[in-house]
């Protein structure tokens, strides 16, 4: 096994993943430090959701590894998934808590029972104590009052910030966000965003994909361009935006422009 | 006898023929089970008057001269007569199956039937009988003057064979002898030619038409035995024997009114009759006038217990089967989405197999061809299992597209969580699958009532069956037919009551929002891992 700094939650190393049309992700390196916000950014289809489900095994990387806390993943070019290649795939996903562009919730139970869900069946947890953390979460997101409501009745910000409960629920040590503000209306999006920066404030691990660049650049500790399948650049929110060293980081920021970014040319 | 016809015809003689290569193959089970001291007789409830029908003053009691001459030999053999009901169509099958340990109804000795059961001695002899109008202007007098005239018959009978040979008739074959005499009454035909029993007791006692000829062919009626039981058929034979030289046999027939020269030749008894024909008699009277509208009425009345019972295995038959189908069926869906391929394809063949095959003829399979491998299912069983495994195949397809309808993202969410597959199945698609798959599987569920009506093949008494008997016995499809179809509506009610009230509130659901990708699971690459 490769030797890697002790201080990283997070090491990727060497990741490919392939679909039937093509390669989408070439040799992805990457890590994250505990406590870190990391925002992904790049064009449409670059692979920044593959990303995202290789981490926590909704994809099965092709070759390479990943280490998430003390779960480590590790596939050869050409291996066949074993048993021992699924199970830790299945720890890995119970590490991770993962928020849906378009959130997920489970329509036909409450909110409450959306949140105590995973709790009760996945770690047996007694009935009564996952409904006193879901309700400590519901709180922590200001949706104490909708617990006992359907999904159906909910706005979109209120969904995701249910879905974003929901994954803490299970005490993850990183969350990961897949574009979980594009489907809500523009006045909606700060609810969300709030919610994000209080656990950054709180230490929690998170990694975000998404075109906000205003809230990138704010509240990331690192932002990580991809594009194409690789990592073209990896650096401070501030020194990304307004000094990219690399081409295509300054090609895909010029679109922003127009939207009130700094970027220098 | 009087029908070789029968909408089902050829599936009977396919299982027959199957029954045989099975049993030629397999050391046969068929060897008589007679329970000691039982009789156990087979016989078509709906196989007419007067060989066996329900009595028009009591439906639930079997009568006709058949009945009387069964119970004779029975007492004779010291043995106690059990009824066993089936089709006529199937009483040779049955037989071979070990229903029961003789078969009697109108079968004609003919060396087809010779292949596949023993017969004993005759117990009696008939011929066909010419009827015409009595105030007849077509000067049909024998059976040689019926060309060119429009002549009524049952279809595939022996006596339309007859017409065919003498060329150059009009022939129009009818499945209800009464419509036949009606249709000679009003006009439509210049003549009907029938068995004579079958005639008497048609038109025997109607005043407008009266029988002309001599005797036309033939028929031999002889009770039918499975090939192996040598021992039991010398005991009928001796019954027989017995009862004709005692003179018991032709007090049955005279009291039915079934003595013929044919038969004084064939039983070498010449003696005038010595008992009135009263069983005749009776039916006669309960069919010459017409009755009236209160008194229609209160016959149907009279029907009720009969069509209840069979309303209660009609529905006991159906929810069985149903529950089989929605048991299995789930574990076929979830087999074909997750198992290892080559079961996932085993549970594709079985779909596909049942849903490509006709139900009557898998329930033919189960009734009479798994006994060969010693699988001996009762009628009961053999019904709900046939029906239940036919409509799994069915609901099998209702959960899985149940399934597909909810969207892959639900599935990824619940696996992010941490859950298991199974976990994931469990607590987030099936709980969705199902509020999709209750509107089908409830429709399913109606059809499957009708459907059950099949049963009434394999010897039970359903709903169906019930109608049949009562309307052979009074000579009356209409009454009973709508109290029959009213019964299965009644049955019907509260699952379509269900069904929209279920899919009313999906529709509500549906408001609220399932939102997500519009891939379902089944193209998420976690399905397998
Ligand atoms: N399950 C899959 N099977 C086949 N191809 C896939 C699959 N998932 C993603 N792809 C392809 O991989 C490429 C990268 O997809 P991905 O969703 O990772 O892009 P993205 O960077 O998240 O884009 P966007 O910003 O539009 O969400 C796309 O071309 C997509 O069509
Ligand atoms: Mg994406």
């Amino acid at each position: 096994m490769v030797n890697l700094p002790e201080e990283s939650l997070i090491v990727v190393e060497s990741l490919f993943k392939s679909f039937e049309d093509g390669e989408i992700l070439k040799n992805i390196n990457l890590n994250i430090k505990e406590g870190d916000l990391v925002s992904l950014i790049g064009p449409s289809g670059c692979g920044k959701s593959t990303f995202l489900r290789c981490l926590n095994c909704l994809e099965l990387l092709d070759s390479g590894y990943i280490r998430i806390g003390k779960v480590e993943l590790n596939r050869h070019p050409g291996q066949k998934p074993d048993e021992k290649m699924i199970a830790t795939a299945h720890e890995m996903r119970s590490e991770v808590g993962m928020v849906f562009q378009s959130y997920n919730l489970f329509p036909h139970k409450t909110v409450l029972q959306n949140v105590m869900l995973a709790p009760v069946v996945v770690k047996k947890m007694n009935p009564d104590k996952a409904r006193e953390i879901a309700m400590t979460q519901l709180e922590k997101v200001g949706l104490k009052e909708f617990a006992g409501k359907y999904p159906g009745t909910l706005s979109g910000g209120q969904s995701q910030r249910a879905a974003i409960a929901r994954a803490l629920a299970m005490n993850p040590m990183v969350m990961l966000y897949d574009e979980p503000t594009s489907a809500l209306d523009p006045q909606l999006v700060g609810e969300v965003l709030q919610v994000m920066k209080a656990l950054d404030a709180e230490g929690m691990t998170q990694i975000i994909v998404t075109h906000e660049m205003q809230f990138a650049r704010d509240a990331s500790d690192y932002i990580v361009f991809i594009d194409a399948g690789e990592i073209v650049e990896y650096d401070d929110g501030d020194i990304l935006f307004t000094n990219p060293k690399k081409d295509r980081t300054r090609e895909f920021l010029r679109h922003f422009n127009g939207m009130g970014m700094a970027v220098n040319c | 006898m009087k029908k070789i016809k029968k909408i089902i015809l050829s599936v009977p003689l396919i299982i027959l023929a199957l029954v045989l290569c099975l049993a030629a193959a397999a050391p046969s089970s068929a060897a008589a089970t007679m329970r000691e001291g039982v009789l156990r007789w087979g016989g078509d409830s709906e196989g007419g008057f007067p060989y066996m029908f329900p009595n028009p003053a009591n439906s639930d009691e079997l009568i006709g001269f058949e009945v009387d001459i069964v119970n004779e030999i029975a007492d004779y053999l010291g043995l106690e007569p059990e009824y066993v009901n089936n089709a006529w169509d199937n009483l040779i099958p049955g037989l071979s199956r070990g229903l029961y340990d003789i078969a009697i109804n109108g079968l004609e000795v003919t060396p087809e039937h010779e292949e596949a059961v023993n017969f004993s001695i005759p117990y009696y002899k008939t011929f066909l009988q010419l009827a015409v109008r009595r105030d007849d202007d077509k000067g049909i007098s024998e059976i040689d003057d019926c060309h060119g005239k429009e002549v009524g018959t049952l279809k595939e009978s022996y006596a339309e064979m007859i017409l065919e040979e003498l060329g150059d008739v009009n022939i129009h074959t009818y499945i209800v002898e009464a419509n036949t005499y009606e249709d000679l009454q009003n006009g439509r035909l210049d003549a009907a030619l029938f068995d004579s029993p079958i005639a008497i007791y048609s038109a025997g006692f109607n005043p407008s038409i009266k029988f002309v000829g001599r005797p036309v062919g033939e028929i031999t009626y002889a009770i039918a035995l499975p090939k192996e039981n040598r021992e039991l058929l010398s005991d009928i034979n001796r019954a027989i024997v017995s009862l004709r030289d005692s003179g018991k046999l032709r007090e049955i027939y005279d009291r039915w009114n079934l003595w013929s020269p044919m038969m004084a030749e064939l039983f070498n008894d010449y003696s005038p009759r010595a008992i009135e024909m009263t069983r005749y008699d009776e039916w006669a009277e309960a069919h010459r006038p017409q009755l009236s509208m209160t008194g229609r009425l209160k016959r149907y009345a009279g029907f009720l217990p009969a069509f209840g019972r069979a309303a209660v295995v009609t529905i006991l038959v159906s929810v069985t089967a149903m529950a089989i189908a929605i048991l299995l069926g789930l574990v076929l869906a979830i087999t074909r989405v997750f198992a290892p391929r080559w079961l996932a394809a085993a549970a594709t063949g079985f779909v596909e197999f049942m849903r490509g095959t006709p139900v009557l003829i898998q329930l033919f399979f189960i009734f009479y061809g798994l006994p060969n491998i010693g699988i001996m299912l009762s009628p009961f069983w053999a019904g709900a299992v046939g029906l239940g495994l036919n409509y799994a195949a069915y609901e099998a397809e209702i959960y899985r597209s149940g399934l597909f309808a909810i969207p892959r993202t639900q599935w990824e969410a619940a696996l992010a969580l941490g859950m298991t597959r199974w976990q994931a199945m469990r607590e987030v698609m099936l709980p969705q699958a199902i509020k999709v798959v209750i509107p089908p599987i409830t429709n399913d569920f109606i059809s499957l009532l009708k459907d059950s009506s099949l049963v009434s093949i394999i010897t039970m008494t359903d709903l169906t069956k019930a109608y049949g008997q009562l309307a052979a016995a009074y000579y009356d499809y209409f009454g009973p037919g709508i109290m029959v179809a009213l019964i299965y509506l009644l049955i019907g009610l509260p699952f379509v009551k269900f069904s929209r009230f279920a899919e009313n509130r999906l529709a509500e659901q549906d408001a609220g929002g399932k939102r997500g990708s519009d891939y379902n699971f089944y193209r998420s690459s976690t399905r397998w891992l």
